[in-house]
C-alpha cells in the first residue's frame, strides 16, 4: 500500500522527526512550531503538511488557527509500540560494537603494511 | 537478523529496562561511554560537554545540513565507576518530555564479552508510554539521519 509507505519516508526527515517530538503532548500552531525550531515558517507549513496528509498530524481548527497534534491511532499503526525503541537502540549498540572492534586493532594499523 | 538488544518495558510501570551482551571487553565497552568522539559516533549525536565524573554533566546537539539545530539534550552525573556504572538524568531541551533517570550497568562476562544494563526510569507512566508510541526515540535515529545525509549529497550532485 502506498499510504504506508509514505508515512515512512515522512518520518525519515530529521526535521519532521522533531516535529512530531514536540507534539507528542501538546497542539502547536505553525508559528509556534517554526518559533521552536527558529525555521521558516514556510519551511515548517510544508512538512506540517506532508504529515498531516499522511494522517501522523490532526487539526483542531477554532477560528482562524489551526493547532496540529498527534494521531495517536496512527503511531501505534507504525509502531509495534516497543519495536521501532529497541531496534533504535540495537542500531545504535551494534554501532558502537563495530567502532570499538575497529579501535582495539588500531595499534597494528599504526605499524604501517609492512 | 539477529535480536541482540533486549528491552522490558512491562505495563502500568514507568520504567525500561535495556540490556545487550557485547563481544567486547568491559573496557571497550565503558570507554564507548566516556570518550566524546566515540559516543558521537555510536549516538549520532555532536558531544558539547560531557564531563565524566560525580557531579559532572553533559550536553548532545543535532542539527540539519542547513545548520538549524533539531535535538538538545543535557543531564547530571550522579555516580560514575569506571567499569562499573553511570548513573545520570536526561532531559530532552524544547520538547514536553519531563527529565528521566538513567541508571548504566557495565559488567564483565569473560575477557573478550560483556554487558550492558540500562534502567530508564520516567516521571510518570504516560511518559513513558508517549515516548515508545513515536516511531523512533529522542529525534535521533542514525540510520534515518545517514540516509537523510547520503541523499542529499546525491541530489546535490545532480
Amino acid at each position: 500500500m502506498n499510504l504506508r509507505r509514505d508515512v515512512f519516508q515522512a518520518i525519515a526527515d530529521p526535521t519532521r522527526r522533531a516535529i512530531l517530538v514536540l507534539l507528542a503532548t501538546q497542539s502547536l500552531t505553525a508559528g509556534a512550531i517554526a518559533a521552536n525550531f527558529g525555521t521558516a515558517r514556510p519551511t515548517v507549513s510544508k512538512h506540517l503538511k506532508i504529515l498531516a496528509e499522511c494522517e501522523l498530524l490532526d487539526q483542531d481548527r477554532s477560528g482562524r488557527e489551526i493547532h496540529y497534534r498527534l494521531n495517536p491511532k496512527k503511531m501505534i499503526e507504525i509502531a509495534d509500540f516497543i519495536e521501532p525503541f529497541r531496534q533504535m537502540w540495537d542500531e545504535r549498540f551494534n554501532k558502537l560494537e563495530d567502532i570499538m572492534k575497529k579501535e582495539s586493532r588500531q595499534p597494528v594499523h599504526d605499524l604501517g603494511p609492512y | 537478523m539477529e535480536r541482540k538488544t533486549n528491552i522490558d518495558a512491562e505495563d502500568g510501570r514507568q520504567d525500561i529496562l535495556i540490556t545487550r551482551e557485547f563481544d567486547l571487553p568491559i573496557e571497550s565497552l565503558f570507554r564507548a561511554h566516556v570518550e566524546a568522539n566515540l559516543v558521537e559516533q555510536w549516538m549520532g549525536t555532536k558531544v558539547i560537554k560531557l564531563e565524566n565524573k560525580k557531579h559532572g554533566s553533559y550536553e548532545f546537539e543535532t542539527s540539519d545540513q542547513n545548520g538549524n539545530v533539531l535535538f538538545r539534550a543535557n543531564g547530571t552525573i550522579h555516580d560514575f565507576a569506571p567499569n562499573e556504572r553511570i548513573t545520570r538524568t536526561f532531559e530532552m531541551e524544547n520538547t514536553p518530555f519531563p527529565v528521566q533517570l538513567e541508571f548504566l550497568e557495565f559488567s564483565g562476562l569473560s575477557d573478550a564479552r560483556s554487558k550492558l544494563t540500562i534502567q530508564m526510569v520516567f516521571r510518570s507512566v504516560e511518559d513513558r508510554d508517549n515516548l515508545l508510541k513515536l516511531p523512533f526515540r529522542q529525534g535521533i535515529n542514525m540510520a534515518h539521519d545517514r540516509l537523510q545525509e547520503i541523499v542529499g549529497k546525491l541530489r546535490q550532485g545532480q
